[in-house]
């Protein structure tokens, strides 16, 4: 399968739902999507277009939220594409992939401890690089501590 | 009930930090605990305070080892940012510091590999050989490790017109030195023995836990970012990607050492194909935006993702290290496997723990656990080779 199928495969399926399809150049796609469409969106990719993970980068922003972007590429092609959601502070849950991709654990537990987003349906969340005793409630990627 | 055998918090065989907690009953492994985190050094926070040009040399730090493919990742993803693409000598000069160390990474693992089963020779003569690769990367850049030649828009140094012949004479020298270790590492009946079939990683394994480089390539799962990404001018030079079905230990040491040669492939043109020219276009801003870096790193794709707001520092920067997705594989491809073949599994994805980061074995019969330190797990594997050889009336 070709990017451009890939492309047209996404478009067709979940057109009005993506909020903004930002090409940076032809290898570099960006997909904003609503937070409740990407477990089933990410699944597609995964598990339909056989696409690979590579991993996900928590970001605060100043909009009073905290962005997660999950980086997929599709093997032998140069896209990468990043699907982007805006998890908003006063509700920091995001649904778990790891019962679809497994090797999404240790970076969910990562932007878990360093982000404060509670991953929900994660099998294992105790802290990945952090010590066992590292205060509860201070995330040392947050930029409102 | 199982015994827990905890290995580390330094790897017996890379005396890095890592620990492995191994679930055993008897002799075979049931289950296996990783924790990192020992060293945990907050690269992605100190690269908010640091320049543009400064993070290159931060992401430099991560890995000692494969100190070049991390600002190479870097300096990706920062091009990416700006749209700049450096000048042609620029990217043949970036490619040969690149494969130059992905045959000293290699030559290192192969010498650690051959240590820990009881071939002392192998290990002597594979670091011995490495000292050659490190003689070019000095005579090119000045320093042995931690090359600090990659910036956004081409390299630091030049390399010297004059240099050339001696650098296309000298690496002449490291070819029948791989032919050598390709015939005393793939023909060897022990280490057959030793390594097939042990520690396999099932291609549906490889891409449920998304593993990459070495790792991935010898479980079948062709991915190669120099192929299917082409960064630099990879898509302009000719070499084999190295895919193996096996999975085990054997087949990632077999990847490893063929790939020894196509880098050596890969060096020989990108001299050749060096013109005189400019070799940095001197960037001075990068704009507001996000950029995406990937490198093939000798243990696979190195990932890097930036977002700038236009200042000079960037705003978030994120770092994937390949032993990130490869270590956390060794939770299924353990599992079955001897005590002394577990450490060998465990480095057979060749882990890097700067960029990641220790083994316990438990007795689930008596619930026991028991500590194996270095020497003891080294011992432990060296008399297994032993019982293999007199088997096979090898003394």
């Amino acid at each position: 399968m070709q990017w451009p199928v890939i492309e047209k495969k996404i478009k067709d399926k979940y057109g009005e739902q993506i909020e903004k399809w930002h090409a940076h150049n032809e290898r570099r796609i960006y997909i904003d999507i609503p937070l409740s469409l990407l477990k089933e969106f990410a699944g597609y990719l995964f598990t339909d277009l056989k696409a690979r993970f590579i991993i996900a980068s928590g970001v605060d922003t100043p909009r009073g939220g905290i962005e997660i972007l999950y980086h997929f590429d599709f093997y032998q092609m140069p896209q990468v594409v990043s699907l982007r959601v805006f998890v908003p502070k006063s509700d920091l849950k995001v649904e778990s992939l790891a019962d679809i991709i497994t090797g999404i654990k240790w970076i969910e537990r990562e932007i878990n401890e360093l982000l404060g987003i509670e991953f929900t349906g994660h099998p294992d969340m105790r802290h990945l690089l952090l010590p066992d005793d590292w205060p509860e409630g201070k995330y040392p990627l947050r930029r409102d501590q | 009930m199982s015994e827990i055998i905890p290995i580390g918090p330094y790897h017996p065989l890379q005396e890095e930090p890592e620990f492995f907690r191994l679930h055993v009953d008897g002799e075979v492994v049931s289950k296996l605990d990783i924790e990192i985190g020992y060293n945990h050094r907050a690269i992605e926070k100190l690269a908010e305070s640091k320049s543009w040009d400064q993070v290159v040399f931060l992401v430099e730090r991560i890995c000692g080892i494969c100190s070049t493919s991390h600002p190479a990742a870097s300096i990706n993803a920062q091009e990416d940012l700006g749209g700049i693409e450096a000048p042609e000598r620029a990217q043949y000069i970036r490619m040969i510091i690149c494969e130059l160390e992905r045959i000293h990474s290699h030559l290192l693992w192969l010498g650690l590999a051959g240590h820990f089963i009881g071939y002392n020779t192998v290990w002597m003569w594979s670091w011995k050989y490495r000292e050659i690769v490190c003689d070019i990367l000095e005579k090119i850049s000045g320093n042995r490790q931690s090359y600090a030649m990659f910036k956004a828009g081409g390299v630091r140094r030049d390399i010297l017109e004059e240099d050339i012949p001696w650098i296309k004479k000298y690496i002449q020298k490291l070819k029948p030195a791989l032919d050598l270790f390709k015939g005393a590492v793939m023909d060897d009946p022990v280490i057959h023995a030793r390594t097939k079939g042990v520690g396999i990683l099932t291609k549906e394994q490889a891409i449920a836990y998304c593993v990459v480089g070495p790792t991935a390539r010898a479980s079948d799962v062709a991915i190669d970012v120099r192929k299917d990404d082409p960064y630099f001018l990879y898509n302009q030079v000719e070499f084999d990607e190295i895919v193996l079905p096996g999975g085990d230990v054997f087949d990632k040491a077999a990847v490893r050492i063929l790939e020894m040669f196509e880098s050596v492939k890969i060096i020989e043109q990108c001299l050749d194909k060096m013109k005189p020219g400019i070799v940095d276009l001197h960037i001075k801003e990068l704009p507001a935006g996000e950029g995406i870096g990937r490198a093939e790193a000798p243990r696979g794709e190195v990932y890097h993702y930036c977002l700038s707001d236009g200042s000079n520092f960037p705003a978030r920067y994120k770092v994937r290290a390949p032993s990130y997705t490869n270590i956390l594989s060794n939770e299924v491809a353990c599992i079955g496997q001897k005590v002394a073949d577990a450490a060998l599994v465990l480095a057979a994805v060749d882990p890097c723990y700067c960029c990641t980061e220790r083994l316990i074995v438990v007795d689930r019969q008596t619930g026991d656990s028991r500590e194996l330190k270095g020497d003891a797990l080294i011992k432990l594997s060296h008399q297994y080779t032993d019982e293999i050889k007199q088997s096979l009336g090898i003394s």
